[in-house]
């Protein structure tokens, strides 16, 4: 190990005022290495990868690459000396074509003026480098799907021949399918001797891509080792600092009567026809690939997307196609996969995001009494446990975990009865995901009916009672838990019914 | 150190700016006699009437997200309505009713534009500024509209110029401000304007009926465009097609001063009322100075950009 140590970090410290966002943290990766860095949201993964970046300089500790100093000055300079990194996000710059993306920064020219030739050729073999040597070149970037961008920003990185490439949450907005791509891509590189540091939330990922691991917890390493001596209760226990005996909560549950029902719901492009029935105090799960239109169902029944076909009724109610306002008035909710650009206002408060749908119960002839929407406000987010100054704090200072309670909070604070989740655990960390999945369970045994989209598997096997799964826009193969396993899903998912 | 600077500059902001820069103007021997006198100061608020009631619109309107580019043109279109109607020998009040109601209109125009044709605010207004501006000019027949008199040639002056009392148009820019501020602030109106602003589709999915919120904003915007023409046409006292080209930027400066965000979800009418202030102390401070017009412009143009920049560095470097 000491003899192809490719990067240690040692004793690192990082302080933002007061915060001590780091305190000694160590980490060894050695050559060719795929490294998972884990840790629950918060507990100094990113501070760690932008001092890794040089986006901050450490307070503390030292750090070699290679054996000599590492100290990188700024995100340039650390690209310049061999480390790469690749955001959760993809960073391309959509109106040009896949090889100036490729290329850009570090273009072939002659006085300013683009070697086309060379330009194409180095593009096409850091493509061909990670396998997709077949890309279409002058395609917009926009044009690619989110998989295949990503592919373009790795091909980038890969352009300053990097000794190690950090990934951040690199499969975060991936199909099951394209994540197998990714991991082939990550083989790939392994084997070209690259040093790979994988950050991601998804344990099973990394306990499949991973060679070793380190975990972080408030800001200190709180374990590292071979990841093939360790298993995912081991994992989880040392993220959280507490053994997860039950990540779900027991769910004996009677459902009542039907209180939604959908008839051949049509919604194009996605969704050709989708039927189902929710009763009340049933947590009904929808599984499928990204793209199978779950997402899409959901907008067409509350509304947010036009809905060609079908019909829906609300507590027996023929309720026809309306608008969001009509839905909740009619007491369905809705949580957006997308928190940041659809769920949340995130420069206003949390008083004001978690009553905006209700705002004419807080006082008379549309004023509002500031003092009862925060005590809603305080009520809701105390029941659920978000962290914050106050519910006058801005959203945006709240972690990923806190904001999605804050949008959780809505739904409750509202009532909705009818709660229509689209994946309300993506992107916050194992601790908060176990308190919304109990908050799911309690409010099931409310008797209030939630629809679950989910990309993960065992979130769905663990919480709903029905489960049915999109395949290229139609519901098919609704069935109790009971009867359902993580193959099975997947089998039917990717269309071999 | 930086957070506490952060916090007093959140909080006070503006205000600071405003005291600043009157006191630029209240050191120098040249015009410490006369610029720090009651009898100026009802100079500057009478001066900053108009921009006032324009920004209180214009909070309105890039709180939504928003902007518009056609105050000046309103202005301009209702206030040679306003002397068409004196001329037809029209009250100050159904005149006034009539000039808020053309301004409205217009916003009407604007915002269903906006929200039904699905197109940036920035584009229609753009349009409407041309649009605006025309109809006056052909209303007006390309000329001044005159008239004899008009109880309207009164509120923007009073009967003893060194008296110790305020012109009525600086009263109801107060008083429009303090019920603008309120709504904004307190009403389920005023929220749904922020969380336009702020995020639209999550606005959308909480219910919010956003085509008709931006339709209504601009309506109001519209009203209070329409208000400042009367004023326009008061300071005046003639009906001019050609006045108050370029205002909107006056109107915007304000606003964006006061520490609203272009990207919508945050402004105060308070903050855009300083900003309209500060812009009318310069301007005043300056002539008192004897600099020329070029050098006003200038320091205004240098205003705007350290407004802002001071405005992101208290946000942390989020604009």
């Amino acid at each position: 190990m000491k003899s192809n140590l490719r990067l240690r970090l040692d004793g690192i410290s990082k302080s933002f005022g007061a915060t001590r966002a780091l305190k000694s943290v160590s980490l060894e990766v050695a050559a060719g290495e795929v490294h998972a860095l884990i840790g629950e949201n918060g507990a100094g993964k990113s501070t760690l990868l932008k001092i890794l970046s040089g986006a901050h300089q450490s307070d503390a500790g030292t750090m070699e690459l290679e054996g000599r100093p590492y100290r990188p000055s700024g995100p340039l300079d650390a690209r310049r000396r061999g480390v790469a990194m690749i955001y959760q996000e993809v960073n391309l710059v959509p109106h040009l074509s896949a090889r100036e993306n490729i290329l850009l920064g570090s273009e072939s020219s002659t006085f300013g003026w683009i070697d086309a030739g060379a330009s194409r050729d180095r593009a096409r073999e850091a493509l061909a480098a990670l396998g997709y040597g077949h890309f279409p070149l002058e395609r917009a970037a926009m044009e690619f799907s989110i998989a295949e961008q990503q592919v373009i920003d790795i091909a980038r990185a890969l352009l300053a021949q990097p000794r190690v490439l950090v990934m951040d949450e690199p499969t975060s907005s991936l199909t099951r399918s394209d994540t197998e791509k990714l991991f082939a891509v990550i083989a790939r590189l392994r084997a070209q001797g690259v040093s790979i540091i994988y950050v991601s939330h998804f344990l099973e990922e990394c306990r499949r891509t991973c060679d070793r691991y380190t975990i972080l917890k408030d800001g200190e390493t709180a374990g590292a080792g071979a990841m093939k001596d360790a298993g995912a209760d081991t994992l989880v226990a040392l993220m959280t600092g507490r053994p997860v005996t039950a990540l779900y909560p027991a769910g004996l549950r009677e459902p009542g009567p039907v209180v939604l029902e959908a008839r051949s719901v049509q919604s194009p492009p996605r969704v050709e026809s989708a039927s189902f029935r929710l009763r009340e105090g049933e947590v009904f799960g929808i599984a499928g690939l990204i793209g199978a239109g779950r997402t899409d169902l959901l907008r067409a029944l509350f509304g947010l997307d036009a809905a060609a076909a079908g019909d829906v009724a609300v507590f027996g109610k023929p309720a026809g196609w309306a608008t969001p306002r009509r839905r909740w008035s009619e007491g369905v909710g809705f949580l957006s996969e997308n928190r940041k650009e659809e769920g949340l206002m995130l420069n206003l408060s949390i008083q004001d995001n978690v009553t905006l749908t209700k705002l004419e119960t807080f006082g008379r002839l549309g004023w509002i009494s500031r003092k009862r929407q925060a005590a809603a406000a305080r009520r809701w987010t105390g029941e659920l446990g978000v962290k914050c100054r106050g519910v006058d704090q801005d959203v945006v200072e709240l972690s990923g975990g806190n904001q999605q309670k804050v949008a959780l909070a809505r739904l409750l604070a509202h009532p909705a009865r009818i709660l229509l989740l689209d994946e309300p655990t993506r992107g916050i960390d194992v601790g908060s995901k176990a308190q919304v999945y109990e908050i799911i369970g309690r409010l099931a045994a409310e008797g209030k009916s939630v629809v679950l989209v989910s990309s993960y598997l065992p979130e769905l096997l663990g919480m709903c009672d029905t489960i049915g799964v999109m395949v290229r826009g139609r519901l098919v193969a609704v069935r109790p838990r009971g009867e359902w396993s993580e193959p099975e899903l997947l089998r039917v998912a990717v269309g071999n019914e | 150190m930086t957070a506490l600077v952060r916090r007093i500059l959140g909080k006070a902001g503006p205000f600071i700016g405003l005291v600043l820069v009157i006191g630029l103007f209240s050191i120098p021997a040249e015009t410490r006699e006369h610029f720090l006198t009651f009898h100026n100061f009802k100079i500057i608020f009478t001066q900053t009437v108009i921009v006032s009631i324009g920004a209180l619109g214009m909070t309105l309107i890039i709180v939504s997200g928003a902007i518009d580019l056609s105050v000046g043109s309103t202005i301009a279109l209702t206030g040679v309505v306003g002397a068409l109607l004196i001329q037809r020998g029209w009250g100050a009040a159904a005149t006034t009713a009539a000039a808020v109601c053309v301004g409205g209109g217009v916003g009407f125009l604007n915002g269903s534009a906006v929200a039904f044709l699905r197109m940036p605010s920035f584009i229609i207004t753009l349009g409407m500024l041309g649009i605006g501006r025309g109809m006056a000019k052909w209303l007006a027949d390309n000329q001044t509209v005159n008239f004899d008199f008009s109880p309207i040639n009164g509120w923007m002056t009073t009967s003893n110029p060194s008296g110790a009392e305020l012109p009525a148009g600086v009263w109801v820019a107060v008083a429009l401000a303090v019920v603008t501020s309120l709504v904004l602030r307190k009403t389920v109106f005023g929220r749904h304007v922020f969380a336009l602003g702020s995020n639209e589709a999550a606005a959308r999915l909480c219910g919010v009926a956003t085509v008709r919120l931006k339709i209504v904003v601009f309506a109001v915007a519209g009203c209070l465009f329409g208000l400042a023409g009367i004023f326009q046409l008061s300071r005046l006292r003639v009906g001019d097609p050609t006045v108050a080209v370029g205002l909107e930027l006056d109107v915007i400066a304000a606003v964006i001063i006061g520490g609203a965000s272009l990207n919508g979800g945050v402004g105060t009418v308070l903050g855009s009322i300083i900003g309209a202030l500060i812009m009318s102390v310069l301007r005043n401070g300056s002539q008192q100075m004897g600099w020329p017009n070029y050098f006003q412009e200038i320091i205004i143009g240098l205003v705007i950009i350290v407004a802002v920049f001071l405005d992101r560095f208290r946000r942390g470097g989020k604009a």
